[in-house]
């Protein structure tokens, strides 16, 4: 199951210089800066062989302890042919919510980071239709925030509605 | 009959306002479930559709930061509904991974089994209902036939047909009895039979044939590149199983085959899911006759599994242990990680990416959920083909709206 991922943190330093690299339970994880993100990815899909991008997620540091950052963006990258498999973090803080998109690389980044965006406010620069998609298109606040309450803010009653005759 | 490439462009300017807008759902019998889809057509040809998703958007993931992990797994049962263990079974499959828990040699047997009747109980669904859809009425019923029996299978094993809820941390909430071994040897000596009617019904069917051969087309690479896993990646010949390149629970014991298909249209999806039936019932023919004896649950000592009743009223140790599981202030420790763990669900990859911060309820709960990421391939695989083809993409994607909106 725990692929050996050496040659690719290898190659990973050569291009982008010293990141954090951390291991638990079989997982690797790389963390790097995200003006280097775009070069990283683009490294590890075109020579490393990482061709599916699994998932694109965001976890808010908000409430954690100890944490330095605000928001940690995930990537999940697997190869099909090797079944290597490396997560690579980009931390992101306020006001600067901006990281280029993967879409140029894998195309199903679209709809990822979408629901990134629509969950937790990420800018995805370079996306080409960076709208939301789970949430209303009014809805003004971004839920999975850590700061959102579980019930809501009242949005609900907000929501334009549109009678019969108006339709 | 193969369908000629698509040739026609995407409107982009109002000069083409012969094209004419149709709204498909989020209420229509064809969609199974709430989802909509805005579709531009020239005549009877699909130019572009929009997917409109979100209708049953219900905060999966923010509810899985206020519930614990054991009580969580009552949400993921209703993300794809249709192979509810599957998604227990992930679930605490990465949250045991997170936890460092070892389960017992009987546990993963019985997760094993549990989650293929499941893998079975979701391809009946999704041929049927393609089936349903393009025409073929008497296939879905012997599809919908043997769902039921499986519906049983998990009526008798824990009491509740559509939501089982099985999975806990480090184990089950009920373990075989000889009556639930006995219904699953049946289902596995009276499956064939429909299976082979079934395949008898559509394989050769010229209706079926037509409608469903050279229809929306994904080649591998853009299979790949479209993050696609599970049959829809096989039927375009992508060669990825989780359960064989990453062997997880019991999957290394058998002896089973990886499904694939290389032409990448809906007859190859439809072919695929009803090969890798037959593939199921051989790992379940060999699982049930070789369940290993022994606890189901992993031990007092690690302080992670309630214990039974009867350990908590005849031991002294049970009853600390179940006051210490259940208080608010202790539960079990988490480290302070994340974690990835996923699992070859019926529909493709179905990983959870769980953030633990110390306390018994996970910090971020991200559900990786196939279905939201195969509908996104929908626009692409429909443009250029008709109206009537959008059922058939639409069922051969086996897209479960609770799932795609969690």
């Amino acid at each position: 199951m725990t692929s050996d991922t050496s040659a690719t943190l290898e190659a990973l330093k050569a291009c982008c210089g010293e990141i954090p690299t951390s291991e638990f339970r079989g997982d690797t994880r790389v963390a790097v800066t995200k003006d280097k993100l775009l070069e990283a990815m683009r490294l590890l899909k075109e020579s490393r062989g990482f061709d599916l991008l699994v998932d694109v997620t965001c976890v808010d540091y908000l409430n954690y302890r100890d944490a330095e950052n605000r928001f940690g963006l995930v990537y999940l990258l697997a190869s099909t042919a090797t079944n290597e498999r490396l997560t690579v973090r980009v931390y992101l803080n306020e006001p600067d919510l901006t990281v280029s998109s993967m879409y140029p690389l894998w195309a199903g980044a679209d709809w990822l980071e979408r629901e990134t965006f629509d969950m937790f406010g990420i800018v995805f620069d370079g996306h080409p239709d960076l709208r939301r998609i789970l949430m209303p298109d009014e809805f003004t606040a971004f839920p999975l925030r850590k700061d959102y309450p579980l019930q809501g803010r009242g949005e609900r009653h907000n929501f334009q509605r549109i009678t019969r005759t108006e339709a | 009959m193969p369908i000629a490439e698509p040739t026609i462009e995407p409107a982009v300017d109002s000069n083409e306002d012969y094209l004419w807008t149709l709204n498909f759902g989020p209420q229509h019998p064809a969609t199974h479930t709430t989802l909509r889809l805005v579709l531009k057509l020239d005549g009877e040809r699909v130019v572009d559709a929009v997917p409109d998703i979100g209708f049953l958007h219900s905060g999966f993931e923010k509810e899985g930061e206020h519930l614990n992990y054991n009580q969580y797994v009552t949400i993921t049962d209703r993300m794809n509904y249709i192979s509810p263990v599957a998604n227990n079974v992930a679930w605490h499959g990465a949250v045991e991974k997170l936890l460092g828990i070892q389960i017992t040699p009987r546990c993963t047997y019985i997760r094993t089994i549990v989650a293929e009747l499941a893998r079975i109980s979701d391809h009946l669904l999704a041929t049927g209902a393609m089936g349903l859809d393009v025409g073929a009425f008497t296939f879905f019923l012997y599809a919908f036939y043997q769902r039921e029996v499986i519906y049983d299978i998990f009526e008798t094993l824990c009491g509740q047909r559509f939501h089982p809820s099985l999975t806990r941390v480090g184990g089950l909430a009920y373990d075989f009895t000889p009556l639930v071994i006995e219904k699953i040897r049946t289902f596995i000596k009276t499956f064939p039979q429909t299976l082979d009617d079934m395949e008898r019904l559509l394989n050769r069917n010229r209706i079926f044939v037509d409608r469903t051969k050279g229809v929306g087309i994904l080649s591998k690479e853009r299979a790949t590149n479209m993050s696609a896993t599970g049959p829809i990646a096989r039927a375009s010949g992508v060669t990825r199983d989780l359960r064989k390149d990453e062997p997880y629970l019991a999957y290394a014991d058998f002896d089973f085959n990886v499904c694939c298909a290389t032409a990448g249209d809906c007859f190859a999806r439809y072919y695929l899911r009803m090969a890798e039936m037959r593939e199921s019932l051989r790992i379940l023919e060999q699982a049930i006759e070789n369940i290993p004896a022994g606890p189901v649950n992993i031990g007092l000592d690690e302080r992670k599994t309630l214990p039974s009743k009867a350990q908590v009223y005849q031991t002294i140790e049970g009853t600390i242990t179940h006051f210490e599981m259940v208080m608010t202030n202790r539960g079990f420790e988490v480290p302070s990680e994340e974690t990835y763990g996923a699992i070859e669900s019926p529909n493709g990859e179905l990983g959870f990416y769980v953030a633990g911060d110390g306390s018994d309820v996970a910090y971020r709960a991200r559900c990786r959920p196939p279905s939201y990421i195969h509908f996104a391939l929908f626009p692409e695989l429909i443009r250029g083909h008709t109206l009537s083809d959008v059922v058939a993409v639409l069922g051969s994607l086996n897209i479960i709206a609770a799932e795609l909106d969690r």
